[in-house]
Parts: C-alpha cells; sequence; structure tokens
C-alpha cells in the first residue's frame, strides 16, 4: 500500500518543478548571519531551509592535550553535533558514527581554506550544532563554518561553500530536500568546494550514478556553491561594511 | 610518528618528480592481490585479503534482531573496522576513533548503496524478527590503503557468508539455510594526490605523502556507487573523472579474483 504511493510520486513535473515548487536548479531559502556569539572568536548563524545550524570558532589556541600539538601548522577539529530534538525520533546526545565522520570530512574540507601554516602548534576548533535539519545539514555545517572562520578573522585563501546534489526520479537537481532524498532512486552528493579556485575540498556520494550523471551532477553543484558563494560573502559584508555618509567624518 | 615514514614520503615526492612511483608501479596499478575465503570455521562468512604488504581479515556473523522502524521487512549489514595495534605502531586501542570509523563506514557505503544484497531477504517476520549482517574488519598489517583491502574483504566475506537456519526466532547453531546471495561485486578503488598525481592503491610511504585521498566504488554494470574525499588537500574535477575512469577499468582486475 505504501509502498505503491510512493511509486507514483511525480519528483519533477511536466513545468519542470519540484515538489516543493522549486526548479531543479534552484536551492532552498538560505539565510545567513556572521558574529552573533559575543563570547566565541567568530561565529554564524544559517538557515538554509528547515535546516537551523550554529557554528562557532574557538581559537587559534593552545591544544588540550598538548601531545596533538603539531610544530608546522594549526590543527582543525571539527565538531558536527545535532541536537536531540532535531530529527523525526530523538537522537542519542552521544555522537554516533555518522556525527564522527561528518565531523572528521568536513574539519579536512576547512584545512584547504586555512592559512594553517602561519598558526603552528594551535588548535582551530569548530563547534557545528544543528537544530533543525531536513537534508543537507553536513553542508549547511560546513557553509557556516567557514564563515565564522572568516568573523574569526583567521587568514583564509576562500571562503568554502558546500551543497548537496543528487538524483530523483531520474532527475538531477540541486539541494535535495529529506522528501527528495527519501526517494527510491535517490542519490545523494555532497559537495564543498573553494568557489574561487574550483578545488574541491568535500566530496562524498552514496547511490548509483552513471559516469554521465557525474558530470551533470558535478557542474550543478559547482554553480550552486557559487551562489552560496555570494551569500556568505554578503552576510560578511552585512557585519564588517561600514558605508560612509556623503559629508559624515570619519 | 616514526621519522624514518617522513623520509620515505620525500623519497615518493622526489620519484614522483621523476614521473615514478618509489616502487616501480603504473599510477593506476594494484599491488598484488590474494584473497583467501573461507578461512575460518565459527564466522558466517570470513576472508583474508593481502595487498601488497598490508593484510585484513573479515568475518561475518548473522544475528538477530528487530528491523529498523522506517524499514520494517528488511534486514541489514553493518560493518565494523578495528584498526589493531598489532597492525601498526599507529595504531592503538581503544573505542574506534575517526579513522576507523571512516574506514568502516566509506566500506558499508559501498556495499550498501550498490544495492549488491537484497536486503528483504534478510526479512524473518515483517516488523519483528530480521537478519543483521554484522561484518567485522581486522587490519593485521598495515601497509597503506586499508580503505580498498577492507572492501575487498568485506565482498569476500558476504559472497561466501552462509545464513544461519532460525527456528523458533532463534538461530539453530551450526546449521544453515543458505548463502547469501549479491546481486552485484561492488569495488572500491582509493587514490593519493601528491603534488597533481594521481596513484592508485596508495602504499604507506605514498599514504604519508599524499594531499588528499579519494575513493570511488564501482560496480561491474559501470554505476559509482559511492564516493569519498578525505584529507586536508584538494581534488579537482578533472582527477575525479581520471579516478572513476581508472576505477571503471582497473576494478574488473579485482573481480576476476573474487
Amino acid at each position: 500500500m505504501k509502498k505503491e504511493k510512493i511509486e507514483k510520486i511525480v519528483y519533477v513535473n511536466k513545468e519542470g518543478k519540484r515538489l516543493d515548487g522549486r526548479k531543479i536548479d534552484e536551492l532552498r531559502e538560505l539565510k545567513i548571519e556572521a558574529g552573533i556569539l559575543a563570547h566565541s572568536s567568530g561565529s554564524a548563524y544559517i538557515e538554509w531551509g528547515q535546516n537551523k545550524v550554529l557554528a562557532s570558532v574557538h581559537g587559534p589556541r593552545e591544544v588540550i592535550p598538548k601531545h596533538r600539538a603539531d610544530p608546522y601548522k594549526a590543527i582543525v577539529r571539527f565538531n558536527y553535533r545535532m541536537a536531540t530534538f532535531s530529527v523525526p525520533d530523538r537522537k542519542n546526545p552521544k555522537p554516533g558514527r555518522r556525527d564522527i565522520e561528518i565531523s572528521k570530512v568536513c574539519g579536512e574540507a576547512l584545512e584547504r581554506a586555512i592559512f594553517l601554516e602561519q598558526f603552528p602548534n594551535t588548535a582551530i576548533d569548530v563547534w557545528v550544532e544543528v537544530f533543525d535539519s531536513n537534508a543537507g545539514s553536513r553542508v549547511a555545517a560546513l557553509t557556516a563554518a567557514s564563515v565564522a572562520l572568516a568573523d574569526a578573522g583567521i587568514p583564509m585563501r576562500d571562503l568554502v561553500s558546500a551543497v548537496a546534489v543528487g538524483r530523483i526520479g531520474g532527475n538531477i537537481v540541486l539541494d535535495l530536500n529529506k522528501d527528495e532524498e527519501d526517494a527510491d532512486d535517490a542519490v545523494d552528493m555532497p559537495v564543498g568546494i573553494l568557489p574561487n579556485f574550483d578545488e574541491i575540498v568535500l566530496l562524498q556520494m552514496d547511490g548509483l550514478f552513471s559516469k554521465p550523471e557525474w558530470e551533470k551532477a558535478i557542474a550543478l553543484a559547482m554553480k550552486g556553491c557559487k551562489e552560496i558563494h555570494k551569500k556568505q560573502v554578503d552576510a560578511l559584508k552585512k557585519k564588517y561594511l561600514v558605508e560612509q555618509k556623503e559629508g559624515e567624518q570619519k | 610518528m616514526s621519522i624514518i615514514w617522513e623520509l620515505r614520503a620525500d623519497k615518493v615526492i622526489s620519484a614522483l618528480k621523476e614521473g615514478k612511483r618509489l616502487d616501480e608501479r603504473a599510477f593506476d596499478q594494484y599491488r598484488e592481490i590474494k584473497i583467501a575465503k573461507d578461512v575460518y570455521k565459527n564466522a558466517d562468512g570470513s576472508a583474508r585479503v593481502v595487498l601488497g604488504e598490508t593484510d585484513v581479515v573479515a568475518g561475518v556473523k548473522f544475528v538477530l534482531g528487530e528491523p529498523y522502524p522506517d524499514m520494517q521487512d528488511e534486514g541489514s549489514i553493518c560493518i565494523g573496522a578495528e584498526l589493531l595495534p598489532l597492525a601498526s605502531p599507529a595504531f592503538e586501542s581503544g573505542p574506534p576513533d575517526k579513522e576507523s570509523i571512516e574506514l568502516a563506514r566509506v566500506v558499508d557505503r559501498g556495499l550498501r548503496e550498490s544495492k549488491a544484497i537484497d536486503f528483504k531477504k534478510l526479512c524473518i517476520k515483517e516488523g519483528e524478527l530480521v537478519y543483521l549482517a554484522f561484518v567485522d574488519l581486522y587490519a593485521i598489517n598495515f601497509d597503506g590503503n586499508l580503505f580498498d583491502a577492507c572492501s575487498i574483504a568485506a565482498l569476500a566475506s558476504l559472497l561466501e557468508a552462509k545464513i544461519p537456519k532460525v527456528e523458533e526466532n532463534k538461530i539453530v547453531a551450526g546449521e544453515y539455510k543458505g548463502k547469501l546471495s549479491l546481486s552485484r561485486k561492488p569495488v572500491l578503488s582509493t587514490f593519493a594526490k601528491i603534488g597533481t598525481n594521481m596513484l592508485l592503491d596508495p602504499s604507506l610511504a605514498e599514504e604519508k605523502a599524499m594531499q588528499a585521498r579519494f575513493s570511488v566504488a564501482t560496480t561491474e554494470d559501470d554505476m559509482l556507487a559511492a564516493f569519498q574525499k578525505g584529507l586536508g588537500g584538494s581534488i579537482t574535477k578533472q582527477d575525479v573523472d581520471y579516478c572513476i575512469d581508472t576505477a571503471l577499468k582497473k576494478s574488473k582486475e579485482i573481480r576476476k579474483l573474487l
């Protein structure tokens, strides 16, 4: 019964619109705010569709325990956590295997963006808490974290912009929501890039893709990331750009 | 970390400047692979994979359990990876760290997402009782590329795995109702990025020198089942394209051995 219903879902209709009315290359509504936590070195808050994610950066600071310090560069410790009420069933607050893997790949993605060699023997600790989720929370976490790093004044090559692309009902689409992620043929591919260099720093995929589908998906992801990059820059500008009015003294 | 490995990493890089790998392999060449199946009698399925000097074993145990709430008529697999301290001076005992969790999850992803296993066949009573196939991987010697060695070992052990007989909701020890059949053979191919080179099946020395790691799981019908980029460096779209093409070609060699 339930199965039959699922098979009837049209993920992209004749007008090219998805279940939530978006076009295949359209992002969900995305709002980013930089610098909102008073006691962090830097912070950012992101609302992306139903995802609500807060990112905070402490450091560069002393590494504890000390033996984990790198005498040549700063280490990045990324902590992705989900609030117990952020998913349909209550999440166990203890970080699971998924949380640990996401923390690892997101931290590694940020390493390429930061001039780590300028801060040997220190740690840059990134804490991300997901308060509400609906597919794409890891890319929201990474996108927010890179704004938080910039807000902390940490020298960076570039921001990291990230988005998930995938396949639903045979269509390659940008920024899947949860209903789409549950499609029978769903493929989910989170991508994070340095938008000014087209370097890929995060890339995961699960599902069954053909090579042409990968080509299409990565092109769509790159395009989406550039759009996200603009919003990240806008968020930082909104906090730091002081417009001088005419006749006003500095 | 031993200084000797730092020095070997330097040698890897200088050899690459002359277009060579330290062990003289082609960039798209695996080390020698040996696969032994059915090596442990108490396991429902088992395998040992030796990839160059890297050595891993896998064992399958079926356990009865309740289905996940969103998949009432499906059993499941659960992959675990143990980096035994006996395998390397760099490994420590204790609960799985992020390295072994990533390893297990990438191996899991290739097997699961390729739809190689029909989870419906692992259902005993809908909504009540299913088989959970625990595949546990143990690294016993670490000389680079645990990802591919573990992926091959997990696949080989599952290909041989026998499903235990169940009577009155309990497993009957030593009796089997048949083999677990897999519809596909997903093979993981892992590459190390060093400079601008992508090297298949990195050795330990090459892993010490790599800036980034990329793995792709492929199937015999030329589909891509999983990606994982790791470490702090970056890769380009061209790098990924090269890895995909190489993996589609070279994974066939491994499938022949299974």
